[in-house]
């Protein structure tokens, strides 16, 4: 099949068009051509630079071996070079297959359009020619919005959006002069692009869907985003490298968008209305296995996702656990530890404060804490989450929707749409010095029922009996929450700069994270939380120290939700005068601590009565036995005895 | 060399870790003779009240190569750890601490409402637990 083409034709470079070819060439073709011919193979030379053709010819988004079939068939390989003949029938072989015709020399023979190349190039002849083609919806990579991507530099993995956020599918390109630099090649697909849209807008897309390979390598071929116009807050690209510029957050497949995370916290309040309190075990893993993940893997995100391992979901965990699901449903692999973006305290920081949300993700532009900031803020959520360690609790409710709950099953249909652009992370995730937090446990005198019981809370359970079980016992917390709550809000609606009183080391744990909460201070929600764990740790022993952390923690979150809310109910019992409030907030606190501790005793008591009543019990059994041995001996005796 | 084992009240092993790999048959044996010696523990409390029996159970018995350590819950879940003789560095007191990690992790493996008691253990993070023990020890 070569015979006829390569045989004859002149390499007389751009006159290609027709001459020693016996291959007609239109005159838009010929120019195309030549231009491309022009840019992968500097003039003085005869033929193309292999290297740059191959990324010419990727660029076209064909599959590799119609591509390696192309090159073949225009006898590139049979001459070992790309000479302007061979160029010119590759590229119209390319295009023959855009247009769904076999790579073979009789289908160019006809009238084709111009070939397509996605690319990177940045020319400043490049117009947007595809009419919308642009969905907010879809992720889709190789979207004809791609017409905006080829201002964008494309690397592995980088995606960037395009920086004008009033994108319209036909505007001027912004033309990054720095991308342009960058890219090796140059591809002028200006005039191509133009002629070529007009001729053919619906077909174009769809081919290139077809195209799409997998989603992560056809980040080569620089199509990306797409989006920005529709969603601002749909994340997109996967890494970033360079920081061009103005594209913010964006990136992670492991970090939840606003609309991810509405979703989440609908289906939270589908599985338990209060979004303070936390989901069991069993009701959790119903849920997720609705999803149909296998069992393992289930297994695996729980571990991931439950942070504080004590067999319940709160918010935060419960949105990272569904991001997973859903990850994975889409195909990515589970993280070996939990990415920083999925930790419950960067989830409950977002939710904290829904109006940072755009700041905090405006300032974590790399998914990696690289920034001091980023790293200082997951210390303080560290710190902060080290004491409320075991707290599987209660989560301001930063979000007040009122949507339905959906179902879990169609809905997930709709959310894995919004991951097929994400790729995986290639740079792990910093391990999670969280899963390492210490505990103080008790074990010498654990009782089974302990162990048993700590998978199968229900979010609202009567009082647990046994002190010892620090992490169940805790969840009678919600009750003592709500009561208090009338009270706490108006004692502490203003949370002053806290004089710590002096701690004992109550665990050598809680020490270090109170330290390092200190040069924090600026962070408001730390301060009510050193403040009440501070007291806490005065007050309490160490055993119900957890749980009254967490009870105290819970009062935090409360008091920074009335906080952020302009409206403040102030129905106390403590007289109500602003500059008393500070006093009137301690000694509240140390009541609010002195009842716990006291619940707690009690509640202590009650587990030490019971104990010695069955023990009582099983005394008098040995007894009995006793007795009855010491009868049957001496029955036995005489007999013995001589 | 040594081994890591986790068994369940029935006897049968819900995981095994060996360090390093070869020999591990001998190893297997240990441990299953080292159960009766566990069983012997825990029963000779009897009567007494599960909560007052210590969970570390120590030695249990030294050969010539290695010694082995035990370890019981309250929920009669056994950990057997098989370690080299030649380790004299090895104190009781870092066997003490090596079966709280173990049992600390054991009972966030429990958290998970995805597992079954009794099913064998495939969690990653309590791989990467023993296998950070383990190479301590070794």
């Amino acid at each position: 099949m070569e015979q006829g083409l390569a045989g004859g034709s002149g390499p007389a470079a751009a006159a290609a068009g027709t001459g020693g070819l016996l291959l007609p060439l239109s005159e838009t073709e010929q120019q195309r051509y030549s231009e491309l011919f022009s840019r992968c193979c500097p003039p003085p030379e005869a033929a193309a630079g292999g290297s740059s053709v191959g990324e010419l010819f990727r660029a076209s988004q064909l599959p590799p071996d119609t591509l390696h079939q192309i090159t073949e068939v225009c006898g590139a390989k049979r001459v070992g070079y790309f000479g302007p003949a061979q160029f010119y029938i590759a590229l119209k072989l390319i295009a023959a297959a855009q247009s769904g015709f076999p790579v073979r020399i009789e289908s160019i023979k006809n009238e084709l359009p111009l070939p397509r190349f996605m690319a990177l190039k940045n020319d400043t002849e490049v117009r947007y020619g595809t009419p919308a083609e642009f969905h907010g919806v879809k992720f889709q990579v190789p979207h004809a919005t791609l017409e905006k991507n080829s201002y964008k530099r494309t690397d592995e993995g980088d995606k960037q959006e395009p920086k004008s956020p009033p994108m319209s599918p036909i505007c001027s390109p912004p033309a990054s002069p720095s991308t342009y630099q960058r890219i090796p090649l140059s591809y002028g697909y200006g005039k191509a692009r133009s002629g070529l849209e007009q001729q053919h807008g619906a077909p174009y897309e769809v081919r290139h869907s077809t195209h799409q390979q997998d989603g992560p390598s056809s980040g080569n071929y620089g199509a990306k985003s797409a989006l920005t116009c529709s969603t601002p807050n749909r994340s997109l690209s996967v890494e970033r490298e360079q920081q061009d510029s103005s594209t913010q957050y964006a990136d992670d497949p492991w970090r939840i968008t606003e609309e991810q995370r509405d979703y989440y916290i609908n289906q939270f309040r589908s599985l338990q209305p209060d979004l303070n309190a936390f989901i069991s075990g069993s009701v959790a893993k119903n849920f997720f296995t609705k999803s149909k993940l296998p069992i393992p893997e289930l297994s695996h995100i729980w571990e991931l996702s439950d942070v504080d391992c004590d067999g319940a979901l709160t918010l935060p965990e419960f949105c990272a656990a569904f991001h997973l699901v859903v990850a994975r449903k889409n195909g990515y692999q589970l993280p070996e530890t939990l990415p920083e973006t999925l930790l419950p305290q960067y989830l409950q920081a977002a939710c904290l404060k829904p109006m940072r949300d755009c700041a905090l993700f405006d300032s974590y532009p790399e998914p990696l804490p690289g920034s001091q900031q980023t790293r200082d803020f997951s210390r303080t959520e560290k710190s902060s989450a080290e004491e409320v360690s075991d707290n599987s609790a209660l989560l301001q409710d930063g979000k007040k929707d009122d949507k339905q709950a959906l179902k879990v099953s169609t809905t997930l249909k709709t959310i894995p749409k919004e991951f097929q652009h994400l790729t995986v992370k290639a740079a792990a995730q910093e391990p999670h010095a969280f899963r390492a937090r210490p505990r103080s446990r008790s074990y010498s005198s654990t009782s089974i029922e302990d162990a048993m019981k700590k998978g199968e809370e229900p979010p609202t359970p009567p009082p647990r009996p046994q002190k010892s079980h620090s992490r169940a016992s805790s969840l009678d917390l919600n009750k003592i929450f709500q009561q208090n709550t009338q009270a706490v809000r108006s004692g502490w609606l203003p949370p002053p700069p806290p004089a710590l009183p002096p701690r004992p080391s109550v665990s050598q744990t809680e020490q270090p994270s109170e330290v390092e909460l200190h040069p924090q201070m600026n962070r408001p929600p730390s301060q009510p939380e050193e403040n009440s764990s501070a007291k806490k740790e005065v007050v309490l022993a160490q055993p119900p120290s957890k749980p009254a952390r967490r009870k105290l923690r819970t009062e935090a979150q409360g008091l920074e939700t009335p906080e952020l809310s302009p409206t403040i109910n102030v129905t106390s019992s403590l007289p109500a005068v602003k500059p008393h409030l500070p006093v009137q907030k301690q000694s509240s606190k140390q009541k609010r601590a002195i009842q716990t501790a006291i619940r707690k005793n009690k509640e202590a008591n009650a587990v030490l009565a019971r104990l010695n009543s069955e023990l009582q019990q099983q005394l008098k059994e040995v007894h009995k036995e006793r007795i009855a041995l010491e009868t049957q001996l001496e029955q036995l005796r005489p007999v013995t005895v001589l | 060399p040594s081994q890591c084992d986790l068994l369940c009240p029935q006897n049968y092993p819900l995981y095994i870790r060996s360090v390093p790999t070869e020999n591990e048959l001998k190893f297997h044996y240990t441990v299953h003779t080292s159960l009766d010696v566990v069983d012997e523990k825990i029963s000779a409390m009897g009567k007494a009240l599960v909560d007052q029996r210590e969970l570390y159970l120590g030695l249990l018995y030294p050969t010539e190569d290695y010694k082995v350590y035990g370890y019981v819950t309250n929920s009669k879940v056994k950990f057997v750890m098989v370690v080299d003789s030649s380790n004299t560095a090895l104190r009781d007191n870092e066997i003490r601490s090596m079966f709280r990690k173990l049992h600390n992790s054991y009972t966030d493996i429990m958290c998970n409402p995805f597992y079954n008691p009794g099913d064998r253990i495939h969690s990653r993070a309590f791989d990467t637990m023993v296998n950070s023990m383990m190479m301590q020890v070794c």
